[in-house]
């Protein structure tokens, strides 16, 4: 036994290595004729105006904001999950005060219209 | 040959074993597919290679497999080329962990299995994202922004959902979760309706499929992320997509509904039996409902499933002390 790290490891590498040969294959199958119309990006028939990397808009980051908070939330409740017959009530009346609180702070989001997208 | 020698071939069979599995499985899911809108749509569907078109799809990456690989001019090189790399990679390392069998895991049965279900699905993302900013094209940043907010909106109620599945084995390997439902006698999706519904929807939405596909709505981005690939890279990013969504309901047939266990025939066809049942209710619900906006999308987890799924596991909990 290599251990399951091991092996995980001929996964991934499997992984990263199948795609490259099937590109690599098939470009052994044919040739390439690039020119200029054809590698412009594809704005459905039109010239593309300036650059794609523009600014955008700043609900996509407080919704990233709010996803980074019950992230981790969600990895302190893994473990409790697991041994919740074991510790009893004590954990849970515990894990109802954590959960409380974080809906709290989801209705306080709510109200200041935090989850509005418009 | 000493000892660790074969071990390694072994596992180099079983990757290989997967692999092919997996290119079936595109071929096939995507096949089904296009029959099964077919039907709904009052259509016939590819019916020319072989019999009922079953031929089409092997036909079809032929093609794919002798196409131009454009390159576009405005990307980036380096990240444009490694994004189906990065897309394919975690898809495959889903089925390590999935148990086939009594005793039976594809790769090994990790203890913290949940977890690594839960990291290496997510992590499609990045090589979504990556597409799309590598690409250089307005369509393709635009669809995959849309897929990072779709997946930071149901990736949490998606973990809950889980977490209620741990709860109720006590463990987060996934063949002890399976074996769980076979010692006592009933599969989780009965406790665990709420959790499996919520579970079934984040999916459908973490992969852009169903009414949730503004990652590539066709209408309107063109193709999404998927724009600037041609040819094989691309064909690698669909076969992607599609495993993702074979495994996404390989795992919840293992979590609700018994995995391998069932009567008479091997473990690992039921797995398959189930998984195919799942991807075949996901086809219908794409191809009845119609697209959602993306407002509607995030109001849908943050506003409604997020506060269900925490109330939800908080009465679980209860009912288990």
């Amino acid at each position: 036994m290599l251990g399951p790290w091991v092996d995980l490891l001929v996964f991934l590498i499997a992984g990263l290595t199948f795609p490259v040969l099937n590109v690599v294959l098939s470009s052994l199958l044919r040739r390439d004729y690039p020119y200029p119309e054809k590698v412009m990006p594809y704005e459905s028939g039109e010239d593309p105006v300036g650059d794609a990397r523009v600014r955008f808009r700043v609900s996509y980051y407080v919704f990233a904001m709010l996803f980074v908070v019950f992230d981790v939330e969600t990895v302190f409740l893994y473990p409790w999950a697991v041994v919740l017959r074991e510790l009893g009530l004590f954990a849970l009346i515990e894990i109802i005060v954590f959960i409380g609180l974080l809906l709290v702070g989801l209705y306080y989001a709510y109200k200041k219209k935090v989850l509005r997208w418009v | 040959m000493p000892g660790w020698l074969i071990d390694f071939l072994w596992v180099v069979v079983k990757v290989t074993l997967v692999i092919a599995f997996v290119g079936v499985n595109f071929i096939f899911m995507v096949w089904l597919e296009r029959k099964l809108s077919a039907k709904m749509q009052a259509r016939i569907g590819p019916n020319r290679v072989g019999p009922h078109g079953s031929l089409q799809l092997i036909a079809d990456a032929l093609k794919l497999f002798s196409k131009e690989d454009i390159k576009p001019a405005m990307a980036d090189p380096k990240v444009w080329a490694l994004a189906p790399v990065v897309m394919f990679a975690p898809a495959l390392l889903v089925f390590y962990v999935l148990p086939v069998g009594p005793n039976a895991v594809i790769g090994t049965d990790l203890n913290v299995g949940l977890l690594y279900l839960a990291a290496v699905s997510s992590f499609t993302l990045v090589g979504i994202f990556m597409a799309g900013w590598g690409s250089n094209s307005k369509y393709s940043l635009l669809g995959a922004m849309r897929a990072g907010a779709a997946l930071m909106a149901y990736e949490i109620p998606l973990v809950l959902s889980i977490l209620t599945v741990a709860m109720l084995a006590g463990t987060l390997s996934v063949q002890g979760i399976v074996q769980a439902q076979v010692d006592r006698g009933y599969y989780f999706v009965f406790p665990g309706i709420v959790a499996f519904i919520i579970y079934f929807i984040c999916v459908m939405a973490e992969l852009g499929r169903g009414p949730f596909d503004l990652v590539e709505a066709e209408h309107e981005l063109v193709m999404g992320y998927q724009t600037e690939y041609s040819g094989m890279r691309w064909g690698i990013m669909l076969m992607a997509e599609y495993t993702n969504q074979f495994t996404a309901a390989a795992i919840a047939a293992m979590l609700f509904l018994g995995g391998w266990d069932g009567p008479f025939l091997p473990g690992w066809l039921w797995l398959v039996i189930k998984a195919y049942a799942l991807v075949m209710v996901m086809m219908w619900v794409r191809w009845t409902l119609p697209r959602v906006r993306i407002d509607q999308l995030l109001d849908l987890s943050w506003k409604f499933l997020l506060p269900v799924s925490l109330l939800n596991l908080v009465v679980v909990a209860i009912f288990l002390v």
